[in-house]
């Protein structure tokens, strides 16, 4: 299944010359997926939109206080994996997740576990800024009057500064808290998300692509900001820049056809891949 | 004076006419039928015409371009845009005479008819005359103008038959004569030089412009002539007491000396009323619509979207009539026997069944257009809240209808003012009586019902009775208006918060 359809992806190539270098098996992963007491972990992940396979047979460890980036050529399940791991994908009716997925060794799947309360612990910051309809105020106190995170009007003006200060927007926008979050730049649009999302107090902040809309100076403000959160929480980035991933990250996991084909250092993998289809990925000859 | 001037002319024009042609004489109703080419047939033709002209503009255009040499100007324009250009030359000017012609063409051939007459006729009053001319036509019309009694009348008829006459054929050989013409000039029109397109697409914008005056001169019309009957009704009445008054009687009697000869117009009573009704009607339909729009947009698996909300749509289209004779015979008698059970007295009429079945019928007004502005919330708008750890419930009352809410308030206003203006129900369920209350148990009337009640049967147009819906219609207007308004005001509002 996954050959014949590189096969037919292969046949819309625009480099028939190089079909060979892409007809690579691809059999398991190659690199690193696996480190010693992981804050979260999968094995045998498979992933289903209605009938069609999406991922195939993902084992990954994320380690605490690391930021791994997941690269890979567009439709390749990167953005469908880092779903897995809050439960989002449980929001889209057709889509079935089969494995063991933990969160500090604790099944996140079970039965008894609430997607809900799962992803309060495992925020998620979206490709397009998605401030909601409210003030930057009430944007940020969002998650913290869900979750009853604040007992009273002063502790969640400090929880609001607090993540503000964090996501380096406060200096900008102190003046201006009562105002709408979507009159904001995309750049800061995008740091209030992630105020909001660091005002729960997760442990694990998931990024889809999360400067992909954004200009040169606000991705530099945001690649910063995530170097100094490592410190507290445990990232995953889903990007398309190969350059951030080597900016920001201390391990990359390349996706292909919905298959996890390498996990190393970044450093390994942008200078000595192991995967032939790495290879191909980073020089820029796929995807 | 000109024109006096020109119809002499013209006059003269016919009666040489008449003198020389004797057939025209021996058997003028012939001619009249003959040359009588109608109107319809006229613009089947030249629909014909255009097509032509189009098919032959494209045609042409293809043939010059491709006789263009190598180095020369190309054509500006695709041919298609030719072809509408000669069409447009053709049609236009045509069209444009064929409509003033046959709008003068009464006027002109009656006035010339009378000034033909002797003048002892024509010198009468003007409603006479109009009398007079209401009878030649007839006459002339019926055919049989050569066998009646009247010299004068007879007369006048046949000469109201040969003008007829003369016109129609004149108007088919001038209306032709013109397409003819612009077609010859849109065909001279096709060469590299004439931006074609663009002079289509200037045609094009003028004649949006024309549709879009004619709906905003049409509103403004509406307005106007209602306003200058609300003052004709206004210089009667004193505005004061139809505003605060609050008792409305309009019946009044055909001689001053009877009893209760004049009316009184005080029209709180019936705002009051309209009010009462929608007020119950939107308490019934916002909950419902609103509840029904997120169960569907949120909740509803798309089987039974596609299933409920077509089914929710039919309310819409079932006639008011039919929910009028629901609310009259099944509602009220219902609600009467289900007040007496509880002790409670509940007219046959009231305001609660007419508001309890408007309410059921505006439910799709809130919920179809709720449902349109939940389901465009971006859904990056939901994953984010979802994100959070927020729940469905959470991201819908916190995140996805504050984000719709400008929508779901229009949705609102626009069912609130389908309920004020609405007729039907109340005339069948609410009542006629004018009673200054706000109990839903009692029987009330609206604004609208009154409307009915004084412009239906035989009415002479100029008493008190009969203006006093002018100023009711121009009451409800004001008070539709000012809900739009207000809908604006509120979205805008919301817009400048979010956007």
């Amino acid at each position: 299944m996954s050959n014949s359809s590189i096969e037919k992806n292969m046949a819309n190539a625009e480099k028939p010359e190089t079909r060979d270098e892409f007809n690579v098996e691809i059999d398991g992963t190659v690199g690193s997926p696996f480190v010693d007491n992981p804050k979260m972990s999968s094995r045998n992940c498979d992933v289903f939109y209605a009938d069609k396979q999406a991922i195939f047979n993902v084992n990954l460890d994320i380690a605490k206080h690391e930021i791994i980036a997941m690269i890979g050529p567009s439709g390749c399940g990167k953005s469908t994996y880092l779903r897995v791991l809050n439960r989002m994908n449980d929001t889209i009716p057709i889509c079935r997740v089969t494995g063991e997925h933990t969160l500090d060794g604790e099944d996140i799947y079970a039965k008894n576990q609430d997607p809900v309360l799962l992803r309060a612990r495992v925020g998620m910051v979206f490709q397009k800024p998605n401030p909601f309809p409210k003030s930057i105020y009430d944007n940020v106190a969002y998650g913290a009057r869900l979750h009853g995170l604040a007992a009273n009007r002063s502790e969640l003006d400090d929880l609001v500064e607090a993540s503000l200060i964090k996501a380096g927007l406060f200096k900008e926008v102190k003046d201006d808290l009562l105002k709408p979050g979507t009159g904001l730049s995309g750049g800061q649009q995008q740091r209030l998300c992630i105020a909001r999302a660091i005002a729960v107090d997760p442990e694990v902040i998931l990024m889809d692509e999360p400067t992909s809309a954004l200009d040169p100076i606000a991705t530099a403000l945001i690649e910063e900001l995530m170097d100094e959160l490592k410190a507290n929480y445990t990232i995953a980035i889903v990007t398309h820049s190969m350059q951030q991933a080597a900016r920001v990250s201390q391990r990359t996991a390349y996706f292909h056809m919905g298959h996890l084909v390498e996990v190393n250092d970044t450093k390994t993998v942008f200078t000595n891949p192991e995967h032939k289809l790495t290879e191909n990925y980073i020089t820029g000859r796929f995807g | 004076m000109a024109f006096s001037g020109l119809s002499r002319l013209v006059t003269e024009l016919c009666s040489t006419l008449r003198h020389n042609g004797s057939d025209q004489r021996e058997s003028p109703q012939k001619h009249y039928l003959e040359g009588n080419m109608p109107t319809q047939t006229i613009l089947i033709t030249l629909v014909a015409l255009l097509l032509f002209s189009y098919f032959l503009g494209r045609k042409r255009s293809i043939a010059v371009s491709m006789s263009l040499n190598e180095g020369e100007t190309p054509l500006h324009s695709r041919p298609q845009y030719y072809g509408y250009l000669v069409a447009i030359w053709a049609g236009m000017p045509a069209i444009l005479v064929l409509t003033l012609w046959s709008s003068f063409n009464a006027p002109i051939i009656s006035s010339l008819t009378v000034a033909s007459m002797p003048e002892t006729q024509n010198t009468q009053s003007a409603d006479s005359i109009g009398l007079m001319m209401n009878e030649i036509i007839n006459l002339a019309e019926s055919g049989k103008a050569a066998e009646h009694s009247d010299s004068v009348l007879r007369n006048a008829a046949t000469h109201y038959q040969r003008l007829q006459g003369i016109s129609s054929l004149a108007k088919t050989a001038v209306v032709f004569a013109v397409a003819l013409v612009g077609m010859l000039i849109g065909w001279r029109l096709i060469s590299p030089e004439t931006r074609a397109r663009n002079k289509v697409e200037t045609v094009i914008r003028w004649m949006m412009i024309l549709c879009a005056s004619i709906a905003i001169l049409s509103t403004v019309g509406i307005v106007f002539s209602v306003l200058f009957e609300s003052i004709h009704f206004f210089s009667s009445v004193p505005p004061t007491d139809f505003l605060f008054g609050t008792t409305w009687s309009p019946q009044t009697s055909m001689r001053s000396d009877q009893v209760g000869s004049s009316g009184s117009f005080g029209a709180v009573p019936l705002f009051l009323g309209t009010l009462l009704i929608s007020a119950i009607a939107l308490i019934i339909a916002v909950p419902l619509g609103l509840m029904s729009a997120i169960y569907l947009s949120e909740y509803a698996t798309p089987k039974i979207r596609a299933f409920a909300k077509p089914v929710l749509e039919i309310l819409a289209g079932i006639p008011t009539v039919v929910y009028g004779f629901f609310a009259a015979l099944t509602v009220a008698p219902f609600l009467r026997q289900f007040g007496e059970m509880l002790g409670l007295s509940v007219a046959s009429e009231s305001a609660l069944a007419a508001g309890l079945v408007m309410g059921i019928m505006i439910i799709p007004f809130v919920s179809s257009l709720s449902d349109d502005v939940l389901s465009a919330v971006p859904q990056a708008m939901r994953d984010g809240s979802y994100g959070m750890g927020a729940t469905r419930s959470e991201t819908i009352k916190q995140v996805v209808i504050p984000a719709a809410l400008p929508g779901i308030v229009g949705g609102v206003l626009l069912a609130a003012s389908r309920a004020i203006g609405e007729t039907m129900i109340v005339v069948m369920a609410a009542g006629l009586s004018a009673k200054m209350t706000i109990n839903p148990l009692e029987a009330v009337t609206t604004v609208t019902v009154q409307i009915v009640t004084l412009l239906t049967g035989d009415q002479e147009f100029d008493s008190p009775k009969t203006l006093a819906a002018f100023a009711l219609a121009l009451g409800l207007f004001m008070v539709t208006l000012l809900l739009n308004i207000i809908a604006l005001h509120i979205i805008r509002k919301y817009r400048e918060q979010y956007e």
